[in-house]
């Protein structure tokens, strides 16, 4: 539509292909993400507050909301520092592939049944693929610093997420078995109805291999979300980026919009690891009840419905994911692997061979 | 194995503990002060800034020699006879103009001592505790209510009752008379 609009406009079909592109990339970042992440900056301290008891920001609009857009325009007018000893090179490249690579996932979440950016057939697997990137960006960046703390914060944080990728993929794996599809549109729509059609209750229809995936969905769900956690470097996963140890990992050397890229990419990735537990568990888009937009024949409204939902389900998970922060104290290295070696792994492992079983039922 | 087993239900129920105590938090109310809106109720003996009634001060000068720091500056000049300054709201009757008292509060190191040696009780504390300033002379505080002009004019007074008194003295020098009686205010 767009397109058709630029070539009417231009009378050159390559012309307005690159416009009307553009466009579309950066509308999910100026509609989408940038509000999300302001907000989710805003949340973060909100939450963490009032978990401790105080109020964080207060002074800046009404409950310091307008906060998190002063900061962002304090970044955008900070110097950018580059220093003398750092791989120019790899310095100024990390930053956009850490975001683009968060960035990128967003093209494939299923926001409504009617708003997905591109509906992959492989979109399970094209958003684990991509969000990959995040860890070259992450390397990079720790690498061309030149800082042995930066160094030591990307090279725990790549161990870190290499290790965690593959309890997340196992459990992913699973879904995949039971639903027979990788699209995260067709499995959003597998679990329409109502709530007890979400993976989470063992998918839809009503047969005996629905009650007994109940319990291998939750195990499935608590390894899954374990396991995201720590591929975001999320606090108690935070080891990549511990303030008491490492200044601040990976992005100690960088200051201004590349440092705000890097914020950035964090929260978006946030929200995308929330989106896909939510879109594979927790029925992505659909509501648990059905929608007011058929109850009142207003078709035009099950979209915006939707949308609700998907976002709602997904900051709660971001909301759950500030909770353990300011629960859990970090883990250490050892432990960090243990965790994943030693128990979601396995547990995984096991959980994959079972759910194959009961699909051949 | 089945120490797997526990360790994974030990870590999942405690962090459900943890999770539980957290969420609690979320509703206690904050004990963050706002501070220049809301300020925190001080207590009753609180020491601060000091403030002169000078409508009440004898000019004895025991708060300058009481004061530690040596902070309070005071200078007096005698009353010339015929000049009623008043009286003090205790009653006590003021022979002197006070024509100069300058508290340093850059120096002032709030101990309170000045407080109590006073006889009328005009030097007291009070609770205002927030006056920063950007250069350090305008923490000198003159408590003073006459003007410049008002307060020469009475050491101008003093100067000149004292030059005709001591004229006079000359004069009776030559001839043999009585003592003369000397100024004594604090007798009253």
């Amino acid at each position: 539509m767009m397109y058709d609009f630029f070539v009417d406009l231009f009378g050159s079909s390559t012309l307005a292909g690159i416009i009307s592109g553009l466009i579309q990339a950066f509308l999910p970042l100026f509609t989408f993400i940038l509000p999300f992440a302001l907000f989710a900056v805003w949340l973060e301290r909100k939450v963490s507050a009032h978990m401790q008891d105080r109020l964080g920001p207060m002074r800046v609009g009404w409950h310091g909301w307008k906060q998190t857009i002063a900061d962002i325009l304090k970044l955008i007018q900070k110097e950018d520092i580059v220093a003398k000893d750092n791989d120019k090179l790899l310095f100024n490249i990390a930053p956009v592939l850490t975001f683009a690579g968060s960035y990128a996932a967003f093209a494939a979440i299923p926001f409504s049944g009617y708003f997905i950016g591109t509906e992959l057939d492989l979109g399970v697997f094209y958003i684990v693929a991509v969000t990959g990137l995040v860890v070259a960006g992450i390397l990079m960046a720790g690498w061309a610093s030149n800082n042995k703390y930066s160094l030591l914060g990307s090279m725990r944080s790549v161990a870190q997420i290499v290790s965690y990728e593959i309890p997340t993929m196992l459990v992913l794996l699973s879904l995949v078995m039971i639903s027979g599809t990788m699209s995260l549109h067709t499995l959003s729509e597998m679990q329409t109805g109502y709530i007890w059609n979400w993976f989470i209750l063992g998918g839809p229809g009503f047969t005996l291999s629905k009650f007994l995936l109940i319990p291998l969905m939750f195990t499935g769900f608590l390894i899954i979300y374990i396991s995201t956690l720590a591929e975001v470097n999320r606090t108690p996963f935070d080891i990549p980026e511990a303030e008491s140890e490492l200044v601040s990992g990976y992005h100690t050397e960088y200051s201004g919009m590349k440092f705000a890229m890097f914020f950035l990419a964090e929260y978006a990735n946030m929200f995308a690891v929330s989106a896909i537990v939510a879109a594979v568990f927790f029925g992505g888009y659909q509501s648990p009840f059905g929608y007011l937009g058929n109850l009142v024949g207003a078709e035009w409204l099950i979209p915006v419905e939707q949308f609700f939902w998907f976002t709602a389900k997904g900051l709660f998970f971001v909301f759950v994911q500030m909770w353990l922060r300011w629960t859990l104290p970090r883990l250490r290295v050892d432990q960090l692997m243990t965790t994943s070696w030693k128990y979601l792994i396995p547990i995984a492992f096991v959980n994959l061979i079972l759910i194959g079983l009961i699909t051949l039922l | 194995m089945r120490e797997y087993f526990g360790n994974i239900f030990t870590a999942l129920s405690t962090i459900f503990v943890g999770m539980k105590i957290t969420f609690k938090h979320m509703f206690v109310p904050a004990v963050t002060i706002q501070y220049p809106e809301v300020k925190p109720e001080l207590p009753e003996r609180e020491r601060n800034r000091l403030y002169v009634n000078i409508d009440d001060c004898i000019g004895c000068d025991q708060c300058s020699r009481a004061c530690p720091v040596s902070c309070i500056s005071i200078e007096t000049t005698k009353a010339i006879p015929g000049e009623d300054l008043g009286k003090t709201s205790n009653g006590k009757k003021k022979a002197l103009w006070v024509t100069n008292f300058t508290i340093d509060f850059a120096k002032c190191c709030y101990c309170q001592l000045c407080v109590f040696p006073c006889p009328t009780e005009c030097i007291y504390m009070t609770d205002v505790y927030e006056f920063a300033e950007y250069k350090r002379e305008n923490l000198l505080y003159d408590f003073v209510n006459l003007t410049h002009d008002e307060r020469q004019q009475k050491r101008d007074n003093l100067a000149k009752f004292n030059a005709e008194k001591e004229a006079e003295k000359l004069k009776a020098a030559s001839e043999p008379k009585p003592e003369i009686k000397k100024d004594q205010p604090e007798e009253k």
